[in-house]
C-alpha cells in the first residue's frame, strides 16, 4: 500500500463530503479538515469546529466517514480537535468563489482578534456587487451568517462573517 | 464516581459548563416568541452558542471522570449539584430582562475567557479560545441593546432599568471565589477577583450611554456556585431532565 498516494485519494474523497449548512462548500474548501494521518492501519482525520454549538459538525463527522467507507477506506476514524479554533481565514479561495456563486457573501478580510466588539466592514453584495449594503441582523439561518440587504439590488443575502 | 483530577479542577470546569448550560437554556426559551423574527433567530443562535460551549466542558469534565458521559452532568444531577451562577437561572421574563441578565453576564463572560486564555491550563485554553469568538458577538449583542431600549421609548426605558435594578444584586457572586476559584487562581493563574474592576468600568460605561442608571452599592446573594439555588433552576432542571428522568438512558 502506498501511503502517499492513498493520502491524496483520501483528500480526494473529503472534497466530496459538503458542509450541510453550505452545501456548495467541500469540508476541505471549509478548512475544517486539520490533519489526515495513518495509524497502525486506521486513517485519522481530524476536524474542527466551526462555532462550538454547530449542529452541523456530528452531521459532518457521519458524512465524512462514510463516503470514506465507500471509497474502499473502511478503516477510518473521525476525531474533533480544538488545538486552534477555527478561523474563516482558513477557507479556501475556491470555497470563497463558491460561496459567491451561491448567493452567500464571503467574509471580507481576517477577523480582529483584539476587538471586543467585531468591527463593521463593508459587504459586497454577492448577487449585483454593490457596496450598498446595510447589517439587518448580526445573527443569520445560521451561526456563522449575517443577515443583510442590498440597497441597489434590495435583495436579501447572507454574508459568512469573519471568524 | 472516582475523579481522575483535582476535586476542584473539575468543579470549576463543572462551574463554566453548567452556566453556559443553565443560560443557553434560557435564552432557547425564546426560540418561537421573539419579539421579530430577527430576534427570534439571534437568540436562538446566541443559545446554541451557550449549549455548544456547555458540551465542550461537560466533554472535558467527563474524561476525568470514571463512567461519566456528557449528559451525566446535565440529566443526572439534581438542582443541589449545580454550580451555576443565580443571575443565568432568573426566569426571562420581558425582553428587557433577558437583555438585562445577559448584558451583566456576558461582560462578565468576556473576561473570565480572556484570563482563561492567558492561564496555564491547555484544555480549559483551547475551549476558551474558541468560546471567546462567540462571545464577542454576544457582548455586542446585548450592548446595543441596552442601549437602544435604554435611550428607546420611555416605556422601555424604565422597563430596562428596572431589569438593571432588580438583576445587580446577582452580579455580586461573579467575583465572590468559590474553592474551586480559589484553587484555579492559585494553580494556574485565572483570577476572576482581578477582572471585577475592568467589569464595573464596562458595565458602567455601557450603562452611561444608554442613560441607564448604575444601580447603587448593594447587598449581594450568592450561593450558586456552591448548589443553593433560588427555586427557578428546580423548575428549569424539570423540564430539562423530563425526558431522561421519565426514560432512563434513552436515545433519539
Amino acid at each position: 500500500m502506498n501511503a502517499m498516494t492513498n493520502h491524496r485519494d483520501i483528500y480526494q474523497v473529503l472534497e466530496t463530503v459538503l458542509d450541510p449548512e453550505v452545501p456548495v462548500l467541500s469540508v476541505v474548501d471549509l478548512g475544517i479538515v486539520r490533519k489526515v494521518r495513518l495509524d497502525r492501519g486506521t486513517w485519522q482525520v481530524d476536524i474542527c469546529p466551526t462555532y462550538s454549538g454547530c449542529p452541523a459538525l456530528d452531521v459532518i463527522a457521519l458524512d465524512i466517514k462514510v463516503a470514506l467507507d465507500q471509497a474502499g477506506f473502511e478503516n477510518s476514524q473521525v476525531n474533533y480537535v480544538l488545538d486552534e479554533p477555527w478561523t474563516t481565514d482558513w477557507i479556501s479561495e475556491s470555497g470563497r468563489k463558491k460561496l459567491k456563486e451561491y448567493g452567500i457573501a464571503p467574509p471580507v478580510g481576517s477577523p480582529d482578534k483584539l476587538a471586543v466588539n467585531p468591527d463593521d466592514r463593508t459587504v459586497p453584495c454577492p448577487i449585483c456587487d454593490s457596496t450598498d449594503t446595510v447589517m439587518v441582523s448580526a445573527f443569520g439561518s445560521t451561526a456563522c451568517k449575517s443577515l443583510f440587504k442590498c440597497n441597489s439590488c434590495l435583495e436579501p443575502f447572507d454574508y459568512f462573517k469573519c471568524h | 464516581m472516582a475523579i481522575h483530577c483535582n476535586p476542584l479542577l473539575h468543579q470549576f470546569i463543572l462551574q463554566l459548563a453548567d452556566n453556559a448550560l443553565v443560560l443557553g437554556h434560557r435564552i432557547s426559551e425564546w426560540c418561537g416568541h421573539g419579539p421579530v423574527l430577527e430576534q427570534d433567530i439571534a437568540l436562538a443562535n446566541i443559545a446554541l452558542d451557550h449549549i455548544g460551549q456547555a458540551r465542550m466542558y461537560y466533554q472535558l469534565a467527563a474524561s476525568f471522570e470514571d463512567g461519566a458521559t456528557e449528559d451525566s452532568y446535565p440529566y443526572q444531577r439534581d438542582v443541589r449539584g449545580f454550580r451555576n451562577l443565580l443571575l443565568l437561572e432568573m426566569e426571562n421574563k420581558d425582553f428587557g430582562y433577558t437583555l438585562t441578565r445577559s448584558f451583566f453576564y456576558d461582560q462578565f463572560h468576556y473576561l473570565l475567557l480572556e484570563a482563561i486564555i492567558q492561564s496555564d491550563h491547555k484544555a480549559l485554553k483551547e475551549i476558551a479560545s474558541q468560546a471567546i469568538k462567540e462571545v464577542r458577538y454576544h457582548c455586542r449583542y446585548s450592548s446595543d441593546w441596552m442601549k437602544r431600549l435604554g435611550d428607546g421609548t420611555e416605556e422601555s426605558h424604565q422597563r430596562v432599568q428596572k431589569a438593571v435594578d432588580a438583576f445587580y444584586m446577582y452580579t455580586g457572586e461573579f467575583f465572590m471565589p468559590s474553592a474551586a476559584d480559589e484553587y484555579m487562581a492559585a494553580e494556574f493563574n485565572i483570577n476572576i477577583e482581578s477582572i471585577k474592576e475592568k467589569w464595573l468600568e464596562n458595565i458602567q460605561a455601557v450603562l452611561q450611554e444608554s442613560t441607564l442608571a448604575m444601580p447603587q452599592d448593594t447587598w449581594f446573594q450568592k450561593g450558586g456556585k456552591t448548589g443553593v439555588h433560588t427555586e427557578k433552576l428546580g423548575f428549569l432542571l424539570a423540564e430539562l431532565q423530563y425526558i431522561q428522568r421519565a426514560y432512563p438512558n434513552m436515545n433519539w
